[in-house]
């Protein structure tokens, strides 16, 4: 049975780089990565995993590395935050085209300037349309559940893609909280053996990866691309209910919370939707009708499922941890293209940049009609 | 040319196996030299075929016979490597 033990998100994630035992894993340390890959490499140094471990000098040189392992043959995966993923965002979009299975662990942290180590989606947001899935934790068991998934998503036939598992920097990655892990038996059971279907050290088969393509094809690679993370979506259920016969949790491409008869809903990602969950609870007591759509797969961004989730609710609140400065928030965007012609009434605030706290009366506010354009925001203003 | 594929029946990823592409015999790209071997004098130390850019050092198992001249492209880093002298660019 589950092992319960006291983590936090990037101990949480180790564990389970330990139990995948990947066979390479390229990394460059950035905060609030490091303690993913610190204690990863503590267990490798101790001989809990056989991994090689190659430590590069950027993340650049670590995605690379990884395209290169992956492709020759072997389960790869990789960890990083922010600036790290900023550097590594050239490779990632080669990762993607080349269709590398490569599962890295994100530490979500705000983009500069300014500095800043603290968590915000503007790393994710920086590559969303690189064509590499990217899921989203709530909490540091999510974290850990959705590392032992993403091998599977990324290596799954109809979609060989790069998986990239979200958590939140310091409010999952250094929080420490009871997770509950697999026994080490049971991981390699259900991730199974790495395979694709051209491995470069295949001698006996021998190919040529990454070519140039020129008018005449660059578009038809683009859109191979495009279906195979459409086909994530359903993979991901497939994988997920494997997932679920193993562990006893099921995961969603989204997860709706008391959303049966709700008028008045927000979507959000990551660990505020734990926060947004106790609020529901509250105002449910007191007998309101909210609810929360917490969005576990922004890419591919599961359409249909936010239609189906929202189609009864009059007005819904998308909660943004990124900006997109002179247009519409990346979130507030899908869910609004996913709504269009519905007739509920949509809004959206920004939050949390940089790190900002958002305090359950923020979204008590929400629901009680409050309609802020940046929550938290000294000088924040209402929408007209 | 072939007709171009859709997108759906690409190779994934854009892998390119051994008879997906053409195979145009690139030694027509030399301008004028070409290299030349004096066996007798070649030690067999194989530097050359290290060091061809093009893989057009024939070799018989590991013994140096001569020169693919389909894709020798006249460079002459062969001649250039060699210890013995056993190589020389001469006018083709």
């Amino acid at each position: 049975m589950s092992d319960l033990q006291l983590l936090t998100g990037g101990e949480a994630v180790a564990h389970a780089m330990r139990q995948v035992d990947p066979d390479v894993v390229p990394v460059y340390p950035i905060t609030p990565q490091t303690p993913i890959i610190q204690t990863f490499a503590k267990f490798v140094a101790d001989g809990k995993a056989r991994t090689e471990i190659v430590n590069v000098e950027s993340e650049h040189s670590a995605m690379s590395a990884a395209i290169g392992a992956a492709l020759a043959g072997a389960r790869t995966m990789t960890a990083t935050s922010s600036q790290g993923l900023a550097l590594m965002a050239e490779v990632v979009y080669i990762a993607a085209s080349m269709r590398a299975p490569i599962v890295m662990a994100l530490g979500n942290r705000a983009l500069s300037g300014p500095i800043n180590i603290h968590c915000d989606h503007s790393d994710s947001m920086l590559i969303r349309d690189s064509g590499v899935v990217q899921l989203f934790a709530e909490n540091a068991q999510e974290a850990y559940d959705l590392t032992l998934i993403a091998p599977r998503l990324a290596e799954h036939p109809d979609v060989l893609l790069p998986v990239l598992v979200c958590q939140d920097g310091f409010t999952i990655t250094h929080s420490a909280e009871p997770v509950a892990l697999l026994p080490d038996e049971a991981v390699p059971r259900f991730v199974g053996d790495y395979c694709i279907p051209h491995p470069v050290l295949d001698v006996a088969r021998p190919t040529t990866q990454g070519p140039f393509a020129m008018p005449d094809y660059y578009f038809e690679f683009r859109r191979q691309q495009a279906a195979a993370i459409e086909a994530a979506l359903p993979a991901f259920e497939e994988v997920a209910a494997e997932f679920a016969l193993v562990a006893g949790r099921r995961y969603g491409v989204v997860e709706e919370y008391r959303l049966d008869g709700a008028s008045t809903a927000i979507v959000a990602l990551g660990s505020s939707a734990g926060t947004v969950k106790d609020v529901v609870d509250e105002l449910r007591d007191a007998g309101e009708a909210v609810g929360l759509l917490k969005i576990v797969s922004f890419r591919p961004f599961p359409a249909a499922a936010v239609a189906h989730a929202l189609a009864n609710v009059e007005t819904v609140t998308v909660l943004d941890r990124a900006d997109s400065p002179g247009g519409a928030p990346p979130l507030r965007a899908e869910v609004a293209a996913a709504l269009y012609g519905s007739g509920c009434e949509l809004r959206g605030s920004v939050y949390g940049l940089g790190g900002r706290d958002l305090h359950p009366t923020d979204i008590r506010a929400v629901y009680a009609g409050g309609n802020v354009s940046h929550i938290g925001l000294r000088g924040a203003s209402c929408h007209a | 040319m072939a007709e171009l594929s859709s997108w759906n029946e690409l190779p994934l990823g854009g892998t390119v196996g051994p008879a997906d592409s053409p195979r145009p015999l690139t030694g027509g790209w030399r301008t004028g030299e070409v290299p030349a071997a004096d066996v007798s004098r070649c030690v067999n130390c194989l530097l050359c075929w290290i060091y061809c850019p093009d893989s057009a050092i024939v070799l018989e198992g590991e013994t140096f016979t001569g020169f693919d001249l389909d894709y020798c492209k006249g460079c002459g880093i062969c001649a250039e490597v060699c210890p013995a002298d056993a190589i020389a660019m001469v006018a083709e």
